[in-house]
């Protein structure tokens, strides 16, 4: 065990895996409670698709990824927290829109340009070995700001994700919270997007709050919960993909799946046992 | 002295008038009802009282010692509420936001006050338990201790009892009146429970799009409007 983890983290893009995904895990887990609670766990997968064709855009242009996708992603973000709000529009079918559109405008993109090939592959389900220095810097710089900025402003987060009509009557700047939740998520997907796949980064998002939520009852425990089952789910599904050799972000949502089934069935049978006594 | 005065106020989405005319004032320690059929423009008004929204004419004037951000309010359930992973605690707790300031943590003072109106409902007992597993007419308590959190003058309430069964109810509105008679505390009651309106109200507003009562609740009584209305729909 001991020599298989020192071999491991023998290799630098092992090391540089690990540390960006715990980043990107912890944080996606923060930010995706509220966002699950919200009702706003679809803005995450528009968003992901939309770092595709970002992602595609910046490989035809030859330049950095993460400086492409950033602002793109942030200003889709913006815009997908409009749609939602807004009544008029039909919110979830304008996401789709958004986010099928973006996947193709990618793929189109890709396939004229350098052509279908494990670039593509890599996009969608992610890959390991693209994790740079430069990323792990950056890594390191976005999720200490996500996570000061939700620490102090934790107790806002929670009123505007409980009630939104309460914390604007008492002067809380809902809109500013609501706009700060999408950006730093925005933020999180990009960073975590290659990894992970652009089709499975929202599992980062939404996979640890829903299982929480299945035995937890408080906000608080709700959150600390996520984020570790996050970050451990993250662990194992790196490792058993390094041991077996398969495809990392498809190794760590197998692993959400378990953790999720696990809670799901100790929170039916903890329900059983207090109906039991009463 | 006033604590709210309206004066001609009129609200409108995008030009088109919802309701129109309002003029009252409310003292403090009155008990308003907002009666009216669905869709006439209580709701409107009542986010216009607590600032969300701009009358489209007239003004809204608060009393000096009383600010937007500190009135006390229970908005009707949402979905998202219903099935909310947090402690009684958390929710109460966040009625004092709007004592934070600029600090980002509660202190002392706040968890002080919270478990005090947490007593005063009646359900210290509940601190720690999950708002998603209490019943309906717990949940309300819990909104209502988190409303006194906010404010010392005045609560507005939207359709609280909505939903809960006769008991409940009834029990809610004797809480309700507590607050006002002990605590001196100012409500406005938004409700389609006439038979409530006319066992604790001070003074009724009648909407239907346009102001078409305000006065005491004698005095509505007595009206035309109030009769033919409370004809329609109490029993008694």
């Amino acid at each position: 065990m001991l020599s298989l983890i020192s071999e491991m983290f023998s290799y630098p893009f092992m090391v540089r895996a690990f540390v960006v995904g715990t980043l990107v895990a912890l944080c996606a887990a923060l930010l995706g409670v509220s966002l699950v609670l919200k009702r706003y766990s679809m803005i995450g997968d528009g968003l992901s698709h939309v770092g595709f064709g970002a992602l595609a855009v910046a490989t035809a242009l030859n330049a950095s990824p993460l400086l492409v996708s950033i602002p793109i992603v942030v200003l889709a973000a913006f815009f997908l927290l409009r749609i939602s709000e807004s009544s008029k529009i039909k919110g979830d079918a304008a996401i789709s829109i958004i986010s099928t559109g973006a996947l193709a405008v990618g793929v189109m993109i890709v396939s004229l340009t350098t052509g279908m090939n494990t670039d593509v592959s890599n996009y969608l389900f992610g890959s390991i070995l693209t994790m740079s220095e430069d990323d792990v810097i950056l890594s390191l710089i976005i999720s200490s700001v996500v996570l000061i900025l939700f620490i102090l402003f934790y107790h806002r987060i929670f009123a505007v994700t409980f009630d939104e009509s309460f914390a604007r009557a008492t002067g809380v700047n809902v809109e500013l919270y609501n706009v700060l939740i999408a950006i730093l998520t925005a933020l999180i997907i990009v960073l975590g997007m290659r990894m992970m796949g652009a089709l499975l980064i929202t599992s980062l998002i939404v996979f640890p709050a829903v299982t929480s939520m299945r035995v937890c009852k408080s906000f608080r425990t709700v959150i600390l919960n996520s984020a570790i089952i996050s970050v451990i789910c993250l662990w194992i599904g790196v490792t058993f993909s390094y041991i077996y050799a398969t495809p990392t972000g498809a190794s760590i949502v197998i692993c959400n799946i378990l953790a999720f089934i696990f809670y799901s069935a100790f929170g039916k049978i903890s329900e059983a046992k207090v109906k039991m006594q009463k | 002295m006033s604590l709210i005065v309206c004066k001609n106020v009129s609200f409108a989405y995008e030009g088109v008038p919802a309701v129109q005319g309002i003029n009252f004032d409310l003292a403090e320690g009155d008990y308003l009802f907002i009666v009216g059929e669905n869709g006439t423009g209580k709701s409107t008004l009542i986010k216009g009282l607590l600032k969300l929204k701009k009358p489209y004419e007239g003004e809204i004037i608060l009393a000096a010692d009383l600010k937007a951000n500190e009135i006390g309010y229970l908005p009707q359930q949402t979905i998202v509420q219903k099935d909310f992973p947090a402690t009684v605690m958390e929710v109460v707790l966040s009625g004092c936001l709007n004592q934070l300031g600029y600090k980002p943590f509660y202190t002392k003072k706040e968890k002080n006050m919270a478990v005090r109106n947490l007593e005063r409902l009646g359900i210290k007992s509940l601190k720690k338990e999950s708002y998603r597993d209490l019943s309906g007419g717990q949940q309300q308590r819990v909104l209502l201790a988190r409303a006194l959190c906010a404010t010392q003058k005045l609560i507005i309430l939207d359709e609280p009892v909505a939903g809960l069964d006769p008991l409940v109810t009834a029990e809610l509105y004797q809480l309700i009146d507590q607050i006002n008679k002990e605590l001196g505390i100012t409500i406005i009651m938004v409700s389609h429970d006439l038979e409530a309106a006319l066992n604790y109200a001070s003074k009724i507003l009648h909407l239907r799009n346009e102001q078409l009562f305000f006065g005491t609740l004698e005095e509505y009584r007595e009206s035309q409007i109030g009769k033919i209305f409370l004809k329609d729909h109490v029993n008694a």
